[in-house]
């Protein structure tokens, strides 16, 4: 990306750099058009977030996050991302080992159904599960009777986080494994390792940082996830509020800087997350096949 | 094995509660489908969000575009900060995001009470929600670009500019044509998450029946009302017009990669 290329022999740079790159007076403009828009749509939202919530000083901040629903809704995020993120970890490497390292028929339709919750509104995530277990339907009389409670209750949540949340882990495994081909597998078997042994101390190591990065995707998700959580968890204080539900009742009491203060937590694991996963751009792209698609 | 455990997730996570959705919304038979289809308010709130989304979707890839391209062909200082924080919107929980915005946006606001004595209005109207809908699919647009801008051959410019191009000619003939499918899927993207999103819109909105009320929020709407026909109606609605939307894109980028098409 030099631009103010030398020629060799004539001299005559100008000529060079006006052919194979933009005018200074070009490139100055789209470098500040592209700053501008930056700033105004992704710096400016962070930084409000966390004035906000500074507001009345730290003290303030402080008493805020110690009241018991917010310290609910945190504990509640946690529990609902422990179950969630395992269990898409778990089926990520089952999907992208049965896609990546066979060869059957429908291959490309298993993939499209795999990322299909991306194409679909997290409210509607939500709504096919009170479909299925609301009052009204085929199930609900049933759980009722054996006294099953999954919606507005913990269940529900983690089965809306486990859908939106499906297809982080699996597709970014998938490239990955399909890259690297079946032969240190082969080479693993035919020396006597048994398939288990061959996962555990050939693939896995092989596999190890694209799975962290999808992991990371999956588990900022999974705590952030508002539109199909808000649906199933019926807004119970203190019991069914996740952190990002706690910001939006807070914020529509007009409690301003306790929301803010709740959307800071949320707005750190954010960066966290961005500066974990630029490290492992950086350190480890050739090991992350997927790094730049999402 | 592995395919076992994969297929038996995927139904029991995903096509189970799909069709489900699917079962539902045919039990409520045509004549009855159609009206709660064809609703005022639901037709509004549908065409409010797929006008926000298509129109933010054509913003991202504007601005998208650019962006992309000053990372990958420019240097300046902070540039590896701003890559990173262009998957901001994917790290930061949408709800978030969406007080940030009606913080910056509204009349009171940073940016907001610039613009008010302006007499322009963002927060509260049909303009805010496509601001929170660019926020959210920025990065769609930047990442599907990129990595094809950085393949794209440096001799195919100088080609160009030996056979006597200008920069302006060479990169609006030669270099953008050929980055149309990468553009086309980062849009489709864009656009299919905007049409969704619920999260960030629904502070921002201002949420007025009939003017600022997206097609998610009415089903949260009418399933607190416990109309639960109507909610499945909408859903279905939803489905079917993304579903054709992205078969359509899908057939124009097929096409266009066979015409242009750097790359896959």
């Amino acid at each position: 990306m030099a631009h103010d290329v030398t020629t060799t022999g004539t001299g005559n740079t100008e000529l060079v750099r006006v052919a194979t790159s933009e005018s200074r007076f070009a490139r100055y403009g789209l470098i500040g058009t592209a700053l501008c828009f930056v700033a105004l749509f992704l710096v400016l939202p962070l930084a409000a977030v966390f004035t906000e919530a500074m507001r009345n000083g730290p003290g303030e901040f402080l008493t805020v996050l110690s009241d018991p629903e917010t310290f609910a809704a945190i504990e509640l995020t946690l529990l609902v991302a422990v179950i969630a993120v395992p269990l898409n970890l778990v089926f990520g490497i089952a999907a992208a080992w049965a896609i990546a390292k066979f060869e059957f028929k429908g291959k490309a339709f298993l993939t499209t159904l795999i990322d299909l919750p991306f194409s679909v509104s997290p409210v509607i995530s939500g709504l096919v599960f009170v479909l299925l277990f609301g009052s009204h339907s085929l199930l609900g009389p049933w759980l009722q009777s054996h006294g099953i409670q999954i919606l507005f209750a913990v269940p529900g949540i983690v089965l809306a986080t486990v859908f939106v949340t499906f297809p982080f882990v699996a597709r970014e495994l998938i490239p990955l494994m399909q890259e690297q081909g079946t032969s240190d597998e082969e080479a693993a078997l035919s020396l006597g390792a048994s398939g288990w042994q061959t996962f555990w101390y050939v693939t896995l190591p092989n596999i190890k940082w694209g799975l962290l990065y999808g992991v990371l995707l999956c588990n900022a998700r999974a705590m952030g996830e508002f539109g199909a959580v808000s649906v199933v968890s019926g807004h119970i204080r203190g019991l069914t509020n996740t952190m990002p539900l706690q910001v939006e009742i807070l914020y529509n009491e007009y409690n301003f800087v306790a929301a803010f203060a709740v959307a800071t937590l949320l707005a750190l694991l954010a960066l966290v997350t961005l500066v974990l996963k630029s490290l492992l751009e950086m350190k480890y792209s050739e090991q992350i096949a997927a790094s730049r698609r999402h | 094995m592995a395919l076992g455990v994969t297929l038996s997730w995927l139904i029991l996570i995903i096509l189970i509660p799909l069709s489900g959705l699917a079962w539902r919304s045919s039990a409520l038979g045509w004549g009855t489908f159609w009206t709660l289809a064809t609703d005022q308010r639901t037709v509004n709130a549908l065409r409010i969000s797929f006008g926000t989304a298509f129109a933010a979707a054509l913003i991202n890839v504007v601005f998208g575009v650019i962006l992309a391209w000053v990372l990958v062909r420019y240097r300046f200082p902070g540039k590896r900060i701003i890559d990173a924080m262009v998957d901001l919107p994917f790290a930061l929980p949408t709800a978030v995001a969406g007080i940030a915005l009606t913080t910056l946006y509204a009349p009171n606001g940073w940016i907001g009470s610039l613009l008010a004595p302006l007499g322009i209005k963002i927060a509260f109207t049909p303009i805010g929600i496509v601001f929170a809908l660019v926020f959210v699919g920025l990065p769609f647009v930047v990442r599907t670009v990129q990595p094809i801008m950085e393949e794209i051959d440096k001799e195919v410019e100088e080609a160009a500019a030996t056979l006597g191009a200008n920069r302006f000619q060479t990169i609006s003939r030669v270099l953008l044509p050929g980055l149309a499918p990468a553009v086309l899927t980062g849009f489709a993207l864009a656009f299919a998450r905007g049409v969704g999103e619920y999260g960030s819109v629904i502070f921002i909105a201002g949420n007025l029946p009939y003017i600022s009320e997206i097609a998610p929020l009415l089903i949260v709407i009418r399933l607190e009302e416990f109309n639960y026909p109507a909610a499945t109606a909408i859903a279905a609605v939803m489905l079917i017009i993304s579903f054709a939307m992205l078969l359509i894109i899908n057939m124009i980028q097929a096409w266009s990669r066979r015409r242009y098409g750097y790359g896959s």
